[in-house]
């Protein structure tokens, strides 16, 4: 930071110029004491620092003390605030925040005002010039560093000495590779993990897994889900709290007459006009979790992709390019929805790897 | 104004006989025999900083840091950043036995059972907010008066580097809760990240460690968001401060101020309680919304899981224009040799924040490259006097407007009652028109508002006295515009354009070197587009009164009508 070399001040002038050894002039030239002759620096005021006048100052300043007074008050309220409401439950916390917050805010905020004032009215109103000077060096400088650099090129060898430079450079390449590699462990690959979920296994028992309520994890007797136009968040049996499973299992039930139903949904994996879609959203994987009975739409509602349910789940409107995945579901003895295998597709958002999973499905004579 | 130094001293006032106290003096000889610092001070303790009120908006960010330092340091206290089960055992009744993440459930605690824990939990979320706005408002200013010009490239890309850190920092904090909304957010991060070719399943379980959500997401945001980012951040805040103090601060054009020169006020001690009465300022204000402005209340939300979402999920207002961005989006998804490609996905996620950021970073550069102008510039630009730059930063605002709106349509179509499908097929269609129209109109508002100066200076301003003449006309006078009015208007130049661009059209000859070729000539034609005087200033009819007709019929025509 040497921008102000050209100062015009004259401070140098007046301080003797020390030399290294010597003691410290320290005594005689404090650094803010006064000047080395003892006397007072200059008459008057200088140009471009106007003085308040008395009366405005002193107007000020008992403005400036009267703010100050209060946020001396105000910091004592709020230590007294701290003490005497208690927290707890929601009332008690929302009063506690306000005698808190209150008194903070009136603290900084008069104590901000009191120090506007005192620059207002107390101190001079300025309108000092100042230098500035390119920020380039100069030329003799610039040559000094330029000749400088070459002579510790020259003199470090590292231009001249090849087989050096070369095996430093060698030696730098794989070290910057380290972090990288340490970073492996933050987890597994991603193999085929995204493409299954728990719908396709059997449960601990050996037996069909179940669809259970999200929430209650009860099991849904078909005969029980009757009403047409009816909704249900539904997550598998025994992952009812495992958030990876939910991540991509959740499903989302729904009842409609069987004549509603339109060629895009596959019958076969309904049962009594109820059908399972997968919740998670096929553009981000927010739960698609409004469901507009009269026109059957499922609406995910962080970015609108609408769904209709009884076409197969295909995408109407918003930025989703997929249908939400429909689960081959059943019954099974006792009358409880079970599912009857896993997704046709991988449920979920979109990633490189899935590759046109539908496709495949309707090549091998299915329905995606 | 009027006592101005002649010659540029005046930075050393020695009108005063007062030695300081000796405790402080004391202090200072020692310091100053062991590092020397009286050499720092003796250059710098009367630094002149320039003032205008727009060189504020920079502050706010500056003290918003600040508070987020000191906030976010009080709740990691008793934040515990861990997506351990654990069954609520709270004060807050209705979660109580509710199943949650260790890291929400600290969270309620912090609101509720740690007293001033809810303020500094809302100051903090509000500080962000300011935080974010502080640096854009900033980064505008900083753009429209052309205040990133050489020498201050480094800086501005240091702030464009803040302002990205910033967006980051503050969706790693969103997320750390761990409540509904939050979880939301984080979900969205997610399928965005999975979505990128070659990489994103990589990415997402190297980030996640494995399969969405998993366990360690939480812990490692926080360390993220309370270590890594913060320490970046604070370290190129203070490159910001530093280059800002060896470069002296721009100022606005006005009487005695030249590109050579800074006129202001000295540091010590008008400027130093200037900023700390303004760091006080936003501590009352950030004080004040956090205790009267309810911010992010958690407990209504209930814990996470993947399986809900509430709706009117929002993200804070700086995510708005990426959550926008992917609302307004078509369904378009390409799968080819087995992989695909959900562009539905990419595009608004990185094509916008590509868009401004970049145009942001490599702002200074173009220009320069379409003027030629290599010069220091040390005096701000008035907005209108650059019209090109104006109206594409003004496009730009209206492009990120646009995206920002449609973050909410859901709000604006529950509030406005218009069709949520509307919302959006409006929005595909103003992201493009949107921004062409604001350039058009911002450049002829631009030229608009030339043309006022060069009119004020030319004929000066209308007095509001009307004079009878001895053959019975009557005419109102004018006189010149104050002085200081008139500095502040008179310190306009033409845009720089490369030299020779103006005639390169004309001339039969061959043109410079630099504007041989396509593109060449492409910089050429946009050099004489963006650059050269638009609308002349000329200080008009010499000096002292000047008469114009009031009612008409005079000989200075121009006057008429207007």
């Amino acid at each position: 930071m040497t921008e102000n070399e050209h100062e015009p001040e004259r401070i140098d002038e007046r301080v003797p110029k020390r030399v290294i050894g010597t003691p410290s002039p320290a005594e005689s030239t404090a650094l803010l004491g006064t000047g080395d002759d003892g006397s007072p620096q200059g008459p008057g005021p200088l140009p471009g620092v106007k003085f308040q006048d008395e009366k405005t100052a002193r107007k000020g300043e008992r403005i400036a003390a009267l703010c100050f007074v209060i946020t001396f008050l105000a910091a004592i309220g709020f230590i007294a605030s701290y003490v005497i409401f208690q927290v707890g439950d929601i009332d008690k916390t929302a009063v506690s925040n306000l005698a808190l917050g209150g008194t903070l805010t009136l603290a900084f905020l008069a104590l901000a005002i009191g120090v506007v004032v005192w620059v207002r009215m107390v101190m001079p109103k300025y309108n000092l010039v100042q230098e500035r000077h390119e920020m380039r060096s100069d030329k003799a400088a610039r040559s000094y560093v330029a000749e400088t650099f070459a002579q510790g090129v020259e003199e470090s060898g590292f231009v001249k000495r090849s087989l050096l430079r070369r095996t430093l450079l060698l030696a730098a390449a794989p070290l910057g590779l380290l972090p990288l590699v340490l970073l492996k462990d933050l987890g597994p690959l991603p193999g085929t993990v995204l493409r299954h979920t728990v719908w396709g296994k059997k449960t601990k028992a050996g037996k069909p897994r179940k669809l259970v309520v999200e929430g209650t994890g009860a099991p849904i007797r078909a005969a029980d889900f009757n009403t047409p136009g009816g909704i249900l968040s539904v997550v598998p049996e025994e992952y009812t709290h495992d958030l990876n499973e939910l991540a991509k299992s959740t499903l989302i039930l729904i009842k409609l007459r069987p004549e509603e139903i339109k060629s895009g949904t596959n019958i076969n994996w309904t049962h009594d006009g109820i059908i399972a879609y997968s919740k998670i959203c096929t553009h981000v994987g927010c739960p698609a979790a409004l469901y507009e009975q009269t026109t059957h739409h499922i609406l995910c509602p962080c970015h609108q992709s609408t769904f209709d349910a009884s076409d197969g789940a295909k995408v109407v409107f918003g930025p989703a390019a997929r249908p939400l995945p429909q689960l081959p579901i059943g019954v099974d003895e006792e009358g409880y929805l079970i599912a009857k295998g896993d997704f046709p597709v991988p449920p979920g958002p979109s990633f490189w790897e899935r590759g046109d999973a539908e496709a495949e499905v309707r090549a091998k004579g299915g329905q995606a | 104004m009027s006592e101005m130094t002649a010659n540029g001293v005046g930075t050393v006032q020695r009108g005063t006989n007062a030695a300081p106290p000796k405790a402080i003096a004391g202090i200072s000889t020692f310091l100053d025999d062991r590092v020397g610092a009286g050499n720092f001070l003796k250059r710098n303790m009367r630094k002149i900083f320039p003032d205008h009120w727009s060189f504020l908006l920079g502050e706010i960010a500056l003290y918003s840091f600040i508070i987020l330092l000191l906030t976010g340091t009080f709740l990691t206290f008793w934040f515990k950043p861990s997506m351990a089960h654990v069954i609520y055992d709270g004060s807050y009744e209705p979660l109580k036995g509710v199943g949650m993440s260790e890291a929400y459930a600290s969270a309620l605690h912090i609101s509720f059972e740690v007293r001033g824990g809810l303020l500094m939990r809302q100051m903090h979320h509000w500080a962000a907010l300011l935080f974010v706005a502080g640096m854009m408002v900033h980064a505008l200013r900083v753009f429209f008066t052309g205040a990133y010009r050489k020498p201050r490239e480094l800086n501005w890309l240091i702030g464009v580097g803040l302002l990205t850190l910033a967006l980051l920092e503050g969706l790693t904090g969103y997320s750390l809760p761990d409540d509904l909304l939050s979880g939301a957010g984080l979900r969205i991060t997610e399928g965005v990240a999975i979505s990128l070719p070659l990489i994103g399943t990589y990415l997402t379980f190297f980030l996640f460690g494995g399969e969405y959500p998993g366990t360690d997401i939480i812990s490692r945001f926080f360390t993220l968001h309370v270590l890594l980012i913060p320490g970046i951040l604070l370290a190129l805040i203070t490159a910001h401060m530093i280059l800002m103090w060896v470069q002296k601060h721009t100022q606005m054009p006005g009487k005695g101020r030249t590109n050579t020169n800074v006129v202001g006020a000295p540091f010590y001690p008008a400027f130093m309680a200037k900023a700390g009465a303004y760091f006080l300022f936003t501590f009352a204000v950030i004080a004040g919304l956090g205790t009267f402005a309810q911010i992010n209340p958690i407990w209504l939300f209930g814990p996470y899981t993947p399986a809900d979402i509430s709706a009117g999920s929002q993200p804070d207002f700086y995510m708005g224009f990426l959550e926008g961005a992917l609302r307004l989006m078509p369904a378009w998804e390409i799968n080819f040799l087995g992989y695909t490609l959900p562009l539905s996905v990419i595009i608004p996620a990185l094509v916008p924040m590509g868009i401004i950021m970049t145009g942001l970073a490599l702002y200074p550069f173009l220009e320069q490259w379409v003027t030629g102008d290599r010069r220091e510039h040390h005096v701000c630009d008035r907005p209108r006097n650059n019209p090109h730059r104006t109206a594409i930063g003004m496009s730009a605002i209206s492009f990120y407007g646009v995206l920002w709106l449609l973050g909410a349509n859901d709000e604006i179509s529950a509030k406005f009652h218009i069709s949520l499908f509307v919302t959006t097929l409006v929005g595909r269609v103003m992201i493009f028109v949107l921004p062409a129209i604001t350039y058009a109109v911002t450049y002829s508002i631009c030229i608009g508002l030339q043309r006022k100066d060069a009119e004020v200076i030319g004929h000066g301003v209308e007095s509001g006295v009307i004079k009878r003449l001895p053959s019975g006309e009557y005419i109102e006078i004018h006189v010149p515009a104050a002085e200081d009015i008139a500095d502040h208007m008179l310190d306009k130049k033409p845009v720089p354009m490369l030299p020779g661009a103006d005639e390169a059209e004309e001339r039969d000859g061959i043109p410079p070197k630099s504007m041989r070729g396509p593109l060449g000539k492409l910089r050429a034609k946009m050099s004489r587009a963006y650059g050269g005087e638009k609308i002349a200033i000329h200080q008009g009819h010499g000096h002292g009164e000047d008469e114009h007709a009031a009612v008409g019929g005079g000989d200075d025509q121009s006057s008429i009508g207007r």
